[in-house]
C-alpha cells in the first residue's frame, strides 16, 4: 500500500508532533484511509521519535482502529445490554448471512466492513445499528437486508 | 475582554426579547435517538413550512437537545411545554408538519401526535401531565430540551455562566466546604465525596494541575453523559471552570468516547463560544484566572473510564490502569495533581453554587443528595432518560415513571451498575435508589444505566453476556482480570450450553472472589458482579440449565425449541408473517408447524403469539 507521508505530516504538524496526539493523529488517518495503514504507523512514530513498538501498542489496544483495510461502508452492529436484550445478537446473525462475513471481516467486494460494538448510547431505541454515520433504531432481523441494499445503491 | 455579570444579564434581555418577539416557538428534538428516529428530516420540514406559509416573523423554530424520552422521537414540543407530540413525521414527514402548523396557527391539537401513555391507555397534552417527566426532578437536564445547545446565548439567558461570579467571590476553601457539604458524590458510579477529592488536589503541591471531565460513558445501556454533553454542554464547562479555579488548575480535558461524535461536535463548538465570551482562556469572568478547556477523543475502549486509564490514554497511550496506592490527585496525569470528575458531577457544580447548600441537601437522601440521572431502558413501556431524585424506590422508577413492563409479561430483574452491577429482583423493588442502599444488595449506582427484564430475558446468559464483554475490555495487565473473567465467561458459555455441572457454580464462586480480591482496578474488581448477584437471586435459573438441560426463558439457543401447541393454535398466520426465517409452515386457519432446520430459535413467533400456543421446550 502506497502511503502519502505529505498527507501524514501535514496530519502530524497539526497537532504539533506531539506524542501525546498519537490517539488524535491515528484517528485522523483512519479517517483518510478508513484504517490505520501499517505503514503510516512507523511513518508516525519515527516522526514523533518513538519506538514501532509503542505506536503499535496503541493501535492494537483500541477497538477503534484497525490495521487491516476496510470495506467502503462499515456496518456496527450494538450488542449494548439493551440491545442484547433486544436481540441483537440476532440482528448481527442477520447481517453476518446477508453479507456472507464474520464479524470484523470485510466483504469480498470491499463494499462493508462487520462489526460489533459495545453500545453506542440510543439504548432507548434498541437494537441500533450504524452504517457508517447513519444509525438505524429498533432494527429487526428481516430489516437486514433492506439496510444493506440502501448503501448498495450508493456506491 | 472578559464579560461582567451585568453584560450577562444585558445578553439575556436582548436574547429573551429576541424570543418573545415571536408568537410561538416550536423545538424539535436533536438528539441522537432523535436523529435516528429522523429528526432532521422533521425540522427541515418545519423550517420551510414556516417559511412557505409565511410565519418566520411569527413562529421560531429551535433545535434542542434531548428531551429523555428517546422511545417516542421525534419529539416536538410547543410553547413552553405545553404542548409534547411524538413519534413526528415517523411515517409522513409532510403530513405531521401540517399538523403542527396547525396547531400553531389555529391552536388546533392533533389528536394522534399526542402522547399515549401504552400502561395507563391515557392521552396528555402536555409534558408536564406525562407521568414519565411528572416524577422527575429536572435540575441538570431542566435545560436540555429548551436551549438550542450551540447557541451561548442561550444558556446565559436561562441563567447559565453565573455560578462563577458567585465562586470567584468565594475562596476556593470554602466552594470545596460548600461541595463537601453539599454532599455531591461523584456520579460515575464510584459515589466517592466530590469536595474531598477537590480538598486533596487542592492541597497537592505542585505548580500545573489538572481538571477532567469523564465522558467515556462505556458502560452498555447508558446515555446520561451522552445527552448532557449533547444537549447542554456550557453546564459541564461552567462546572469545570468552578473546579480548575478551586484546586488551582489551569487546563482541563474533556474525555469524550469517540462513538459519540455529536457530543464532540458540540461540546467543540461550545468550547469555542465560551472562548470567545472570554469565559475559557486568559482572565476568565475577568477574575485574574487563567483557564482552558480541550477535547480528547477516546479510542473505543471501556477500561478507559477508569480514572488512571484515562490518564494514561489521555498521555497517548494504551488505556491500562495503574495501582491504586499512588493517588492521582497527587500524580495523576503527567505525573502532576489532576482531579478527575464525570461530566455529571461537574453539571451540578453550577447548580449547587447558585442555589445553596440547604436546597441542593435538600433534595435526595441524607448520604446521597441531589439527583441522578438514569437511562431507563429495556423492557418498560417508557423507555429514555430520567432524572429522578435520590431516595425513589425503584418501583417508583419502573412501574410509575416507566409505566411497568411491556406487553403481559412479568418483571424479572432491573440491571444497575453496567457490567460492574447486579441484577435486582423483584423483592428489592421497594429499595431506595442511592449509593449505598444498591451497593449493599449486591449490585451498585454505576453511571445510571437502568436495564429492566421481563420473564423472556434468561438471567444465565445475562451474566454470560457481561462476561463476554468483560473479557473483550479487560486490559489484560493484571492476572486475576485478565483469566479471571476469561473462565468465568467459559463456564457460563457451557451452563447456557446446557453443559454445566453443579460443581460450576461453586467454581464461579471461588473465580469471583479472587478477582474482588486480587484485580487492580475497578474493571476487574467489580466483574464478578453481575455473576455473583444472578447466581444469589436467581439460583434456580442456574439449576434449570445445568440439571434439567433447560432454559426456561427460551433465551439459549443450544438447549431451546419453540413448538407450536396445534390445539391452541388458530391458525391465524400471524407468527408465519413476523418469522424472518419463513420456517413456520402450515394452511390458514389450521394450526402451523416449525420447520426445525430453518428455525434460528430467535423466538420472535413466540413473542407475536396472542394466543400462548407457542411451548418453551
Amino acid at each position: 500500500m502506497e502511503i502519502n507521508k505529505e498527507k501524514l505530516d501535514e496530519i502530524i504538524l497539526k497537532y504539533g508532533r506531539d506524542k501525546a496526539h498519537l490517539l488524535a493523529i491515528f484517528q485522523d488517518v483512519q479517517k483518510e484511509y478508513r484504517y490505520l495503514p501499517k505503514e503510516a504507523v512507523r511513518h508516525i512514530c519515527m516522526r514523533l521519535g518513538m519506538p514501532q513498538v509503542d505506536g503499535f501498542e496503541v493501535a492494537t489496544f483500541y477497538k477503534s482502529f484497525s490495521l487491516k483495510p476496510r470495506g467502503k461502508h462499515t456496518v456496527h452492529v450494538c450488542l449494548g445490554t439493551a440491545c442484547h436484550l433486544k436481540g441483537g445478537a440476532d440482528v448481527l446473525l442477520s447481517f453476518m448471512r446477508e453479507l456472507k462475513v464474520k464479524t470484523g471481516e470485510t466483504t469480498a467486494d470491499g463494499a462493508f466492513t462487520l462489526e460489533s460494538v459495545n453500545c453506542l448510547g440510543a439504548c432507548a431505541l434498541a437494537p441500533l445499528v450504524r452504517v457508517d454515520e447513519k444509525d438505524f433504531g429498533k432494527t429487526t432481523v428481516a430489516q437486514s437486508r433492506n439496510i444493506i441494499r440502501d448503501f448498495t445503491d450508493h456506491h | 475582554m472578559a464579560l461582567s455579570l451585568k453584560q450577562l444579564d444585558s445578553i439575556t434581555s436582548a436574547f429573551n426579547a429576541k424570543e418573545q418577539a415571536y408568537d410561538k416557538i416550536i423545538r424539535v428534538c436533536c438528539g441522537t435517538g432523535c436523529i435516528t428516529s429522523g429528526a432532521n428530516r422533521v425540522l427541515e420540514g418545519v423550517l420551510t413550512a414556516v417559511e412557505r406559509e409565511g410565519l418566520s416573523s411569527k413562529v421560531l423554530v429551535k433545535k434542542t437537545g434531548c428531551h429523555g424520552l428517546c422511545e417516542r422521537g421525534p419529539i416536538v414540543t410547543l410553547g413552553n411545554d405545553e404542548i409534547l407530540y411524538q413519534s413526528v413525521g415517523k411515517r409522513d414527514v409532510a403530513a405531521d408538519v401540517d399538523l403542527l402548523l396547525k396547531t400553531v396557527t389555529e391552536g388546533k391539537v392533533a389528536d394522534k401526535l399526542l402522547f399515549r401513555d401504552s400502561a395507563r391507555k391515557e392521552k396528555y397534552t402536555s409534558s408536564l401531565d406525562i407521568p414519565f417527566y411528572k416524577g422527575q426532578k429536572r435540575i441538570v437536564l431542566a435545560m436540555n430540551g429548551l436551549i438550542n445547545p450551540e447557541e451561548i446565548d442561550d444558556y446565559i439567558a436561562h441563567g447559565g455562566y453565573r455560578a462563577p461570579f458567585r465562586a470567584f467571590q468565594m475562596t476556593p476553601e470554602e466552594i470545596i466546604d460548600w461541595v463537601t457539604k453539599g454532599g455531591l458524590r461523584g456520579r460515575g458510579g464510584g459515589g466517592f465525596l466530590t469536595g474531598r477529592k477537590w480538598s486533596s488536589a487542592r492541597a497537592a503541591k505542585g505548580g500545573l494541575k489538572y481538571v477532567l471531565a469523564n465522558g467515556d460513558e462505556g458502560d452498555p445501556g447508558a446515555f446520561m453523559d451522552r445527552s448532557l454533553m449533547e444537549g447542554n454542554p456550557h453546564a459541564v464547562i461552567e462546572g469545570m471552570v468552578i473546579g480548575g479555579y478551586t484546586i488551582g488548575a489551569q487546563q482541563g480535558y474533556i474525555y469524550v468516547r469517540d462513538e459519540y461524535p455529536l457530543a464532540v461536535s458540540r461540546l467543540t463548538k461550545a468550547i469555542e463560544q465560551a472562548r470567545d465570551y472570554n469565559m475559557l482562556g486568559h482572565d476568565v469572568f475577568g477574575s485574574g484566572f487563567d483557564f482552558d478547556l480541550e477535547i480528547y477523543r477516546g479510542g473505543g475502549a471501556f477500561v478507559c473510564g477508569e480514572s488512571t486509564a484515562l490518564m494514561s490514554s489521555l498521555e497517548g497511550k494504551s488505556g491500562e490502569p495503574r495501582d491504586k496506592y499512588v493517588h492521582t490527585v497527587e500524580h495523576g496525569l503527567w505525573d502532576k495533581p489532576t482531579n478527575l470528575n464525570n461530566v455529571e458531577t461537574w453539571a451540578n457544580v453550577p447548580h449547587i453554587i447558585n442555589n445553596g447548600l440547604d436546597w441542593y441537601t435538600s433534595i435526595g437522601t441524607k448520604k446521597s443528595t441531589g439527583t441522578k440521572i438514569f437511562s431507563l431502558v429495556g423492557k418498560v413501556n417508557n423507555t429514555g432518560l430520567i432524572e429522578v431524585p435520590m431516595g425513589i424506590s425503584l418501583r417508583e422508577i419502573i412501574f410509575g415513571l416507566g409505566g411497568g413492563i411491556r406487553g403481559k409479561r412479568q418483571f424479572k430483574a432491573v440491571q444497575t451498575g453496567g457490567p460492574s452491577g447486579g441484577c435486582i429482583p423483584e423483592q428489592h423493588l421497594d429499595m431506595p435508589v442511592d449509593f449505598d442502599s444498591l451497593t449493599s444488595i449486591g449490585s451498585m449506582m454505576g453511571s445510571g444505566g437502568m436495564i429492566v427484564m421481563d420473564e423472556r430475558n434468561c438471567m444465565v446468559d445475562v451474566a454470560r453476556y457481561f462476561l463476554r464483554f468483560l473479557t473483550e475490555e479487560s486490559c489484560g495487565k493484571c492476572v486475576p482480570c485478565r483469566e479471571g473473567t476469561r473462565r468465568m465467561h467459559e463456564i457460563l458459555d457451557r451452563i447456557c450450553k446446557g453443559a454445566g455441572k453443579i460443581e460450576d457454580l461453586m467454581h464461579l464462586e471461588e473465580l469471583g472472589k479472587a478477582l474482588q480480591w486480587g484485580a487492580i482496578c475497578g474493571l476487574g474488581q467489580s466483574a464478578p458482579n453481575p455473576v455473583l448477584s444472578t447466581i444469589r437471586y436467581f439460583s434456580d435459573e442456574y439449576k434449570a440449565h445445568i440439571i434439567e438441560g433447560r432454559c426456561p426463558a427460551g433465551v439459549c439457543k443450544e438447549i431451546t425449541t419453540f413448538t407450536i401447541m396445534e390445539e391452541k393454535c388458530t391458525g391465524c398466520m400471524r407468527c408465519a408473517a413476523e418469522c424472518p426465517m419463513g420456517a413456520i409452515i402450515g394452511e390458514k386457519k389450521e394450526p402451523q408447524r416449525i420447520d426445525d432446520l430453518r428455525c434460528i430459535t430467535c423466538g420472535i413467533c413466540y413473542d407475536v403469539c396472542s394466543f400462548d400456543a407457542i411451548k418453551i421446550g
